[in-house]
């Protein structure tokens, strides 16, 4: 979140956001007017707050284009990004619809003839990433649900990365097997604890769902233009991310960690 | 036995049944996860739930049912946190047994939509959230079995847009589409228990819940419904079913 803070500030312009789970960040992304295309296998804030109305409100006037594919296929065109090679053999998404949507193309297997579909690499222009701990030369380690991000990481051309924890090169030495994004793949990394918030760091701090709830709710209320004030209050306002994390208060972010302990604990 | 339970808890019943003890199930956050829930809490211990934020095996947790697939939550003492493209690939390779999916519309060969609705997909009339997983749910198990409310806006002769593959156009189709392996089995709903004709994939009637008659389910359907040679009711929420699933739903999130 902090970087992707950092990019509405910088008032980035025609950008194609892809991510297989999009949640408040791509509909800040769309309200700021950023990016023109969105290429993901779901987006909403969450299943008890129904159909985004954001998502809605840009794809169905046409402003923002929505490029479906499904999990695995969008997770094997990083993955053919991450392994160097142009596409990924898959069963999937053969016979639906999905297919003309990102323009995916069918191969005959070379050696039983089958249909395959051929998911095309994707090589992401950069990469933001958040993960729990990484050493001075970017070596990172990862905590509970890896997601995609190993992939993504090899896959795109830069790689910007923040962290909760600083650690020293002698921990990373010490525990190797625990690095999953390798320091030569990183090209900036930036200590910020915190740096996913509202959203959840695995083991650290659970999401702020009265926070979503607060947002949709003001959706709700005022339509779209509830996004523009919410932009205003914790993207543009708060000159620094501890300034935006003042706005949510020290007793609120101890209580999402205690949250989390609790959700993690055996 | 509407007094006794709504229509999201029989679903839930009816659904949980479905599931049998020593096999994998990949479901949906919502009904379906509960549903799974249940089954591994009453009569199948030894089903391994997986989900599709890249989790297999968790423990849900009563009074603590994720709100979607990749929050802390829906990984309680999982047994692997494998990542959303290799969780698909254990499906790819055949190890999920049954896949439990719904979707906003849903046509006579079980084909799904949960993208968009309207003629073109690039002008939608509702833009959906999208497949998440739901299409390599359909494409990679087993075994799907779809569990929905049955409203006739739902039951669609055509789908505005096919996310999800069932038969497709009927027998036949989904091997000559690549698919290799994988069928829809059954669609529970709120009326009944749907199943496909072997000769010609189209859906069919296989059972009623009780006090529903084949006819209301016709009623609520919006394409030809054929039936079973005998079709059968369904048993009734026991009490140890209902009392099991909304302690798991406490703040009634999923069940209404």
């Amino acid at each position: 979140m902090a970087l992707v803070r950092e990019l509405l500030r910088q008032r980035r312009r025609g950008l194609t956001l892809s991510r297989n789970l999009t949640c408040t960040e791509g509909e800040l992304l769309m309200a700021a007017g950023a990016v023109e295309r969105v290429v993901t296998a779901w987006m909403s804030i969450g299943l008890p707050w129904g159909v985004s109305k954001i998502l809605r409100h840009y794809v169905e006037s046409g402003r923002v284009a929505l490029e479906e594919w499904s999990h695995l296929a969008l997770g094997l065109r990083f993955r053919a990004g991450a392994m160097g090679v142009p596409f990924l053999p898959s069963l999937t998404m053969l016979g639906s619809d999905l297919v003309a949507v990102g323009g995916t193309k069918t191969i005959q297997d070379p050696y039983t003839g089958a249909t395959l579909a051929a998911v095309p690499a994707l090589f992401p222009d950069v990469a933001l990433l958040h993960v729990q701990r990484a050493d001075p030369f970017g070596n990172c380690q990862i905590d509970g649900y890896p997601h995609m991000d190993t992939d993504i990481a090899r896959a795109a051309a830069t790689v910007l990365v923040t962290t909760e924890e600083l650690i020293t090169e002698e921990d990373t030495r010490r525990h190797p097997d625990r690095t999953v994004i390798p320091g030569f793949v990183v090209d900036a990394l930036v200590h910020v604890p915190f740096g996913s918030f509202p959203h959840e760091c695995y083991g650290l701090y659970e999401a702020d769902f009265e926070h979503f709830a607060a947002y949709t709710a003001a959706i709700d209320a005022r339509g779209p233009a509830a996004v523009g004030e919410y932009l205003e209050r914790y993207v543009y306002g708060p000159a620094s991310f501890p300034d935006y994390l003042d706005l949510f208060g020290r007793d609120h972010l101890a209580l999402q960690r205690r949250r989390a302990r609790e959700l993690t604990e055996p | 036995m509407s007094g006794r339970c709504n229509a999201a808890e029989l679903l839930a019943v009816v659904a949980s049944r479905q599931l049998r003890d020593d096999t994998m199930v990949f479901a949906g956050v919502g009904v379906p996860l509960l549903a799974a829930a249940l089954a591994r809490r009453r009569h199948a211990p030894r089903l391994t739930l997986v989900i599709e934020g890249g989790i297999i095996g968790p423990e849900i947790a009563p009074g603590r049912l994720p709100i979607s697939t990749n929050e802390m939550r829906a990984g309680r003492r999982a047994t692997m946190l494998p990542g959303i493209t290799d969780a698909f690939l254990f499906a790819q390779r055949g190890f999920v047994d049954v896949g439990f999916m719904g979707g906003a519309q849903i046509d006579r060969y079980g084909n799904l939509n949960t993208s968009t609705i309207g003629a073109d997909y690039w002008k939608p009339t509702v833009r959906l959230p999208g497949t998440g997983g739901a299409n390599d749910i359909a494409s990679l198990c087993r075994e799907v079995i779809i569990v929905t409310p049955h409203e006739k806006r739902r039951f669609v002769p055509r789908v505005d847009f096919l996310t999800s593959p069932g038969w497709l156009a009927g027998d036949g189709s989904r091997a000559a589409a690549g698919l290799l392996f994988g069928r829809v089995s059954r669609v529970v709903t709120t009326l009944g228990v749907l199943g496909f004709d072997p000769a010609t994939r189209c859906m069919r009637i296989e059972a009623t819940h009780p006090g529903v008659s084949a006819d209301t389910i016709r009623a609520n359907t919006g394409f030809e419904l054929g039936q079973a040679e005998r079709v059968e009711t369904t048993e009734p929420p026991s009490d140890d079913e209902l009392l099991m699933l909304r302690a798991l739903d406490p703040e009634r999130r999923f069940l209404g």
